[in-house]
């Protein structure tokens, strides 16, 4: 059932669930409705079978053991209980840890949370203007005291992919601990933790076409890698995280998992194609037009667009037909722009122009060619009522205005 | 967020949009804003010599609230002495459009954009308050 005639634009705020992952969690929504720790009859047991057979997608998606996937509700909880458990297991040998400014929030938030109650140092590492961290400068920020890396494998607003195996090679080197939010980078781009020495990563469902309220959090055995739980209970998956699994939605995440594993190269392919189509068609009909963020090391779903001289959130009310996002702060309710864009050095006036583009599964190509007239237009609508368009084209300096910042 | 009728309709299909001659004196123009906030208002007054407010133009570059507000106050300001074009408050605008709180801003600015046009033109021809 389609709700609406909306163009589905943004992949990277979540997916729709595949049917075919549906399909296979609606037995654990009817007959098959057992406690997977139940150890006493076959209800049980079979809920148990099915996470454990999930468990095995996951983690063969990024090369680990399924002992070491721990289910979760989310990446935000993942990322928590990565962060603050390894903090707290091994806070009283070191207390330094070092991240980055573009991390998602609830990385940032849990940092914020360390170093202000927890006795914590946090290093906000800067990006480069095409997104990437420098490894020099991460490198250099090591300290006799840092205990954890924390850096994400793929940006939600950006799309770009940071150098996973280097920060691995420099974390072990240093016997760092390395924790990666790879919510958006599982499904499109090849994972490994051994090979890029990973000790934690962070896994959602919702953004892989598997179902929201699950995640899975990696958590390294070999060497062995100590988290301490946040929540108190009965001890499940490992002594990490209590609380009675849903197998519906670990079979859903697990399903989701298999799929990415056995069709990313085919629909790489695909959404490279989509990708080019859609920005060649707005950038052959339209100047002045700019990719945020690193055009090589970036996954083909992603595109993060500033239309010069044309506010984000107008551009999106004209653009109805199309679900998108924009880094503009008319968008939110902090009237801030993007602080990803920001710390890009992407100017504040540029931050407000731009179009989070999600490209993904089900995206088609009459839906992009629809999706770049629409935009095109809209785009040249707007333009002729911008007064900065105006004074562009009369070759006025906008940054040699004095404004009135209010 | 939903927007109300007045506002989609400002939005969609803006009234007075354009540039009057800046060099003429019977202009006054008023560009508040900056870019760098996110909106940038121009809007602009052709006076004659009674002190009738006879045309009036806009071009904004902001949100669809900045556009409606800019919008809606040419049509307002238009057949007005300037005086009286001075007068009107961005309450009024705002609750004209039914603006949410968080775009309160964007009407203040329009009230802003046309007390700017209305100094702008008593400048130029040398009226004081």
């Amino acid at each position: 059932m389609k709700v609406s005639n909306n163009i589905y634009l943004d992949y990277q705020a979540t997916t729709p669930l595949d049917p075919r992952v549906l399909e296979k969690m609606i037995p654990y929504f009817n007959d098959r409705f057992g406690n997977p720790h139940s150890r006493n009859h076959s209800y049980g047991w079979e809920a148990e079978e099915a996470t454990e057979i999930a468990r095995e997608h996951v983690a063969k998606i990024i090369n680990a053991s399924p002992k070491e996937i721990v289910f979760t509700s989310g990446a935000t909880e993942s990322n928590n209980l990565a962060i603050k458990g390894i903090a707290d297991f091994y806070g009283d040998k070191k207390n330094h840890i070092i991240t980055c400014v573009t991390e998602h929030k609830c990385v940032l938030e849990s940092c914020r949370f360390l170093n202000e109650n927890e006795n914590f140092e946090v290093t906000y590492l800067p990006v480069r203007q095409d997104g990437l961290i420098d490894l020099d400068a991460l490198q250099k920020s090591i300290k006799q005291n840092t205990l954890l890396i924390s850096i994400m494998g793929v940006h939600n607003e950006i799309g770009v992919i940071q150098p996973l195996k280097e920060i691995g090679n420099l974390c072990r080197k240093n016997n760092i601990f390395f924790h990666t939010d790879c919510a958006q980078a599982i499904g499109k781009i090849k994972l490994d933790v051994d090979e890029m020495n990973i000790d934690a990563m962070s896994i959602s469902g919702h953004k892989i076409y598997g179902p929201k309220g699950v995640g899975a959090l990696y958590v390294r055995r070999k060497p062995r890698v100590r988290i301490k739980a946040m929540m108190s209970g009965g001890g499940q998956e490992r002594g990490m995280r209590s609380g009675t699994l849903s197998p519906a939605l670990c079979v859903g995440l697990g399903e989701a998992c298999r799929i990415c594993n056995d069709e990313m190269d085919e629909e790489n392919k695909r959404l490279i194609y989509l990708k080019n189509r859609f920005y060649e068609g707005i950038t052959s009909k339209c100047k002045d037009v700019y990719l945020n963020g690193s055009s090589e090391f970036r996954i083909p779903g992603n595109l993060n667009i500033s239309f010069a001289y044309v506010e984000g959130e107008s551009l999106m009310m004209g653009i109805k037909d199309l679900a998108v996002s924009s880094g503009s702060a008319c968008t939110s309710a902090s009237l801030e722009p993007s602080y990803v864009l920001r710390a890009l050095g992407v100017e504040e006036e540029l931050a407000h122009t731009s179009l989070r583009i999600g490209i993904g599964r089900f995206t088609t190509e009459k839906e992009i060619d629809k999706s770049v007239n629409d935009i095109v237009k809209e785009v040249n609508r707007l333009r002729s009522l911008s007064p900065l368009w105006e004074m562009a084209q009369e070759g006025i300096d906008i940054s040699k205005i004095e404004w009135a910042e209010h | 967020m939903a927007y109300s009728k007045e506002l989609i309709d400002h939005y969609e299909k803006p009234r007075n949009v354009g540039s009057l001659d800046k060099d003429s004196e019977k202009v006054g123009t008023g560009l508040v804003g900056a870019p760098a906030c996110g909106d940038v208002m121009k809007l602009q007054i052709k006076v004659d010599d009674k002190g009738i407010i006879e045309d009036a133009k806009f071009k904004t570059f902001g949100c669809g609230s900045a556009i409606a507000s800019s919008s809606l106050i040419t049509e307002w300001v238009k057949g007005k002495n300037i005086n009286e074009a001075n007068q009107i408050k961005n309450t009024e605008i705002a609750k004209h459009l039914a603006l949410p709180p968080v775009k309160i801003h964007c009407s203040v600015l329009a009230e802003d954009a046309i007390k700017a046009a209305v100094n702008d033109y008593k400048k130029k021809n040398r009226i004081n308050e």
